[in-house]
């Protein structure tokens, strides 16, 4: 069992966590993952790492309330439990040589970006980040994001705060501008990540994009996070707990993971219900 | 003299059309008097073939002749010397190519029922028994295992008795390997698992859940730590695919991933918290056990049809044939002599948007036939030209094999692997690393349980050995 050290919500619809986790916290790296289950018969969800503390043994987590696994643990309170943690996996984000970098995050997306960020600037590269939300009352971290970045652009859908757009557009201006990065990394929703790829290709920049299929034990068992890789003509599967979770953002298929990440789509939507509709019987009990 | 009973005891099972629609066990056990009637076939000869036949050695005989004089502990004790999991090799050996293979009686008659004896032994201790064992005396020595499926719980199990510290790390959050993850209920249920890995427990092994060795800790950390020997029973790793089109479509799944979602995450239960696909037409690609617990378990989750797609003929189907059969008298469809060439999904040309977009409608299947022998002496399939045609499915599990797991040998300098990623060994189970062994399919690839559990055992000796000096 695992204790939940601190919780704090960062939005109506994320929260962060920092759970007891020792050995996890000891070995973790930017760009990793774990995978937890909430309770005995929970099932097994992948979360990025979005911090450690190596001395407190702590592992910090943060989540968007999206389903019934969500959902139940947004539910547990400091101090309690959770099941099963395990980690760190996959591969950390390469930092090798990139000395000029752009991150570029999307909603919950920009939960791992940050690491990735302050990993970049404690390393001394230029970082520059672009973040961006539905609204402003999605915005998460911008102050952790400032502290680690050379230059920030927020961005909002809607336009109620920083910037009225996506990400794509002040992207677009720094290439034309003639900026020269070394790399760009990207992490958010697949749409989103598939977009900053089109955006940068016309510039020949490299891009990184980070996966989050659907898996089930992220040790390279079960398969179910593969995807395809278009590499000299050829389809390439990878797996993205062992393989990844960054991938060469050219060669992704995102459709085709799009079209995977939805294969329980209704199954899910059910489950959330009836897990909403149990907290909610709990709390009306309870008055 | 009374006449030998020609025929083995049949095991009593669940009638087909019942199991079909739920998850319990099969096959239900010998009786204590059908146990004591078979044991009598059993001639005591003096060569004792059968024991040569076992890969950790029982010795048989000697188990089936306490079951004779009706003291079951006594057999208990008798397999236990040898095996560390009775009531899992019961259920799943394949008998019939081992211990069974050689029986003497089996040369004019049917061989004596060793699995189903040894099967009887293990439920009558588990059932009597519930007073906790003697811990052996410690001598001192600390010993690591990597992952807790049949190598390393059996190389745990002879290594405790032996009075050494053992910790078992598991990467999942259950202990038990294949035996959890892969191998369904209603073959070997999880509550007998869960009591062998408690009675290693009480013996004093440790077992660290959700530590992934090669990531969380790697094997130099484990000897930094105090460990003096390692061993590497961390099994199966990348599913194997055959790079057909359609092969990420929705709807096909590895069947590691389709097991691992129905037993161990227990998606076949009522309001699971992980999803599966069921109902529908399923086609299970391969033809080895795994395929046909991939089979039976979608029928038990409610398939309509369930066919099983092997390139080879019945003749080499791998599969042990108890479960070939149980699998025919449920209806599963065998379709042999067929390999598939394509999956096709289903797409909407006018709605994008339609749900059904990207889930597998079916599959393209081309016959085959058999040609000449290939280097193991099995027949090689080769495609009957311009026989293709096209199949409804729903669901496609693919059942062909893994390959070892990378992240052990991408985190340990100087551990040699073979071209396939399986870990070299000696015949003692040494890896090229000083104090580090490895068996079960980590090392051979995808394999049986009980020779899984013979490497551990040879791996055990061979610690002893190494450590004793």
């Amino acid at each position: 069992m695992y204790r939940i050290i601190r919780k704090k919500p960062l939005n109506p619809t994320v929260t962060q966590m920092e759970i007891e986790a020792p050995l996890v916290a000891r070995k973790a790296k930017p760009g990793q993952f774990i995978i937890l289950r909430v309770d005995e018969e929970g099932e097994r969800i992948p979360l990025t790492v979005a911090g450690t503390n190596a001395e407190e043994g702590s592992v910090k987590i943060i989540f968007q309330i999206v389903g019934a696994t969500t959902e139940k643990l947004n539910h547990k309170n400091e101090g309690e439990y959770i099941q099963d943690f395990v980690g760190p996996l996959g591969t950390a984000t390469h930092t090798e040589g990139i000395r000029k970098v752009c991150i570029v995050g999307g909603g919950v997306g920009c939960a791992i970006a940050m690491p990735v960020a302050q990993e970049f600037h404690r390393l001394g590269a230029e970082v520059t980040s672009i973040i961006g939300f539905r609204s402003k009352d999605l915005l998460i971290l911008e102050d952790e994001f400032r502290a680690c970045s050379d230059r920030l652009e927020v961005m909002t859908d809607d336009g109620s705060y920083g910037r009225h757009g996506n990400v794509t557009v002040p992207l677009k201006e720094m290439l034309d501008a003639g900026e020269k990065f070394d790399m760009i990394i990207t992490i958010g929703p697949l749409i989103m990540m598939k977009f900053v790829v089109l955006a940068a290709k016309p510039y020949d920049v490299p891009v990184t994009v980070s996966m989050n299929p659907i898996m089930i034990d992220g040790t390279g068992m079960c398969g179910g996070c593969r995807l395809t890789l278009h590499r000299d003509g050829q389809r390439v599967t990878k797996f993205a707990c062992v393989d990844g979770p960054d991938f060469n953002g050219y060669e992704v298929d995102f459709d085709e993971a799009m079209s995977r990440n939805r294969i329980y789509m209704d199954f899910e939507r059910h489950a959330h219900e009836e897990a909403c509709n149990l907290f909610k019987n709990a709390a009306g009990g309870a008055e | 003299m009374t006449a030998i009973i020609q025929k083995k005891h049949e095991m009593p099972t669940q009638a087909p059309e019942v199991r079909a629609h739920n998850f319990n066990e099969v096959a239900l056990g010998y009786t204590e008097e059908i146990a004591v009637q078979e044991a009598e076939r059993c001639l005591n000869c003096k060569n004792r073939p059968c024991v040569s036949g076992c890969p950790v050695n029982i010795n048989i005989p000697e188990f089936i002749a306490h079951i004779k004089e009706r003291d079951y502990e006594g057999a208990y004790q008798e397999i236990t010397k040898s095996s560390s999991l009775p009531a899992v090799c019961g259920r799943v050996c394949p008998q019939e190519s081992q211990c069974e293979s050689k029986c003497t009686l089996g040369i004019k008659f049917e061989p004596v029922g060793i699995g189903r004896l040894e099967r009887f032994v293990a439920d009558r201790h588990n059932a009597e028994n519930t007073g906790t064992v003697q811990k052996p005396a410690s001598n001192g020595h600390k010993v690591a295992i990597v992952g807790s499926g049949p190598s390393g719980l059996t190389c745990a199990g002879d290594l405790v008795k032996k009075g050494y510290q053992v910790t078992v790390y598991e990467a999942l959050h259950a202990a038990g390997g294949v035996l959890v993850y892969g191998i369904p209920e209603f073959r070997l249920p999880k509550a007998i698992v869960a009591r062998e890995v408690e009675t290693l427990k009480e013996l004093g092994v440790d077992v660290e859940t959700n530590v992934v060795i090669g990531k969380t800790l790697t094997i130099d950390e484990l000897f930094e730590m105090g460990f003096e020997a390692v061993f590497i029973g961390s099994g199966a790793g990348l599913p194997n695919f055959m790079n057909i089109p359609g092969e990420s479509l929705k709807g096909v799944y590895s069947a590691n991933e389709f097991l691992t979602r129905s037993n161990l995450m227990k998606a076949y239960r009522d309001n699971p918290d992980t999803p599966i696909m069921k109902g529908g037409r399923v086609a299970v690609v391969g033809g080895g056990n795994v395929a046909m617990d991939a089979a039976r378990t979608a029928l038990r989750l409610g398939a309509e049809h369930v066919s099983i797609v092997y390139r080879r003929s019945m003749e080499e189907l791998p599969a042990r044939r108890e479960e070939v059969e149980h699998a025919e008298e449920e209806g599963i469809d065998f379709q042999l002599l067929r390999n598939p060439v394509e999956i096709l999904g289903y797409e909407n040309p006018e709605d994008p948007r339609d749900p059904k977009n990207g889930f597998v409608r079916g599959m393209r299947i081309i016959k085959m036939e058999l040609g000449e022998p290939d280097e193991r002496g099995r027949r090689r399939p080769v495609e009957i030209p311009g026989s293709e045609y096209e199949i409804e499915a729903d669901c496609v599990i693919m059942a062909i094999g893994t390959s070892p797991n990378p992240l052990i040998k991408n985190t340990t300098a100087g551990l040699e692997v073979n071209r396939r990623g399986g870990i070299i060994v000696n015949e003692e189970g040494l890896t090229s690393r000083t104090g580090v062994y490895a068996g079960g399919d980590a090392v051979t690839g995808a394999a049986t349980v009980i020779s899984a559990m013979g490497a551990g055992k040879t791996a055990a000796k061979a610690i002893d050995e190494y450590l004793a000096k």
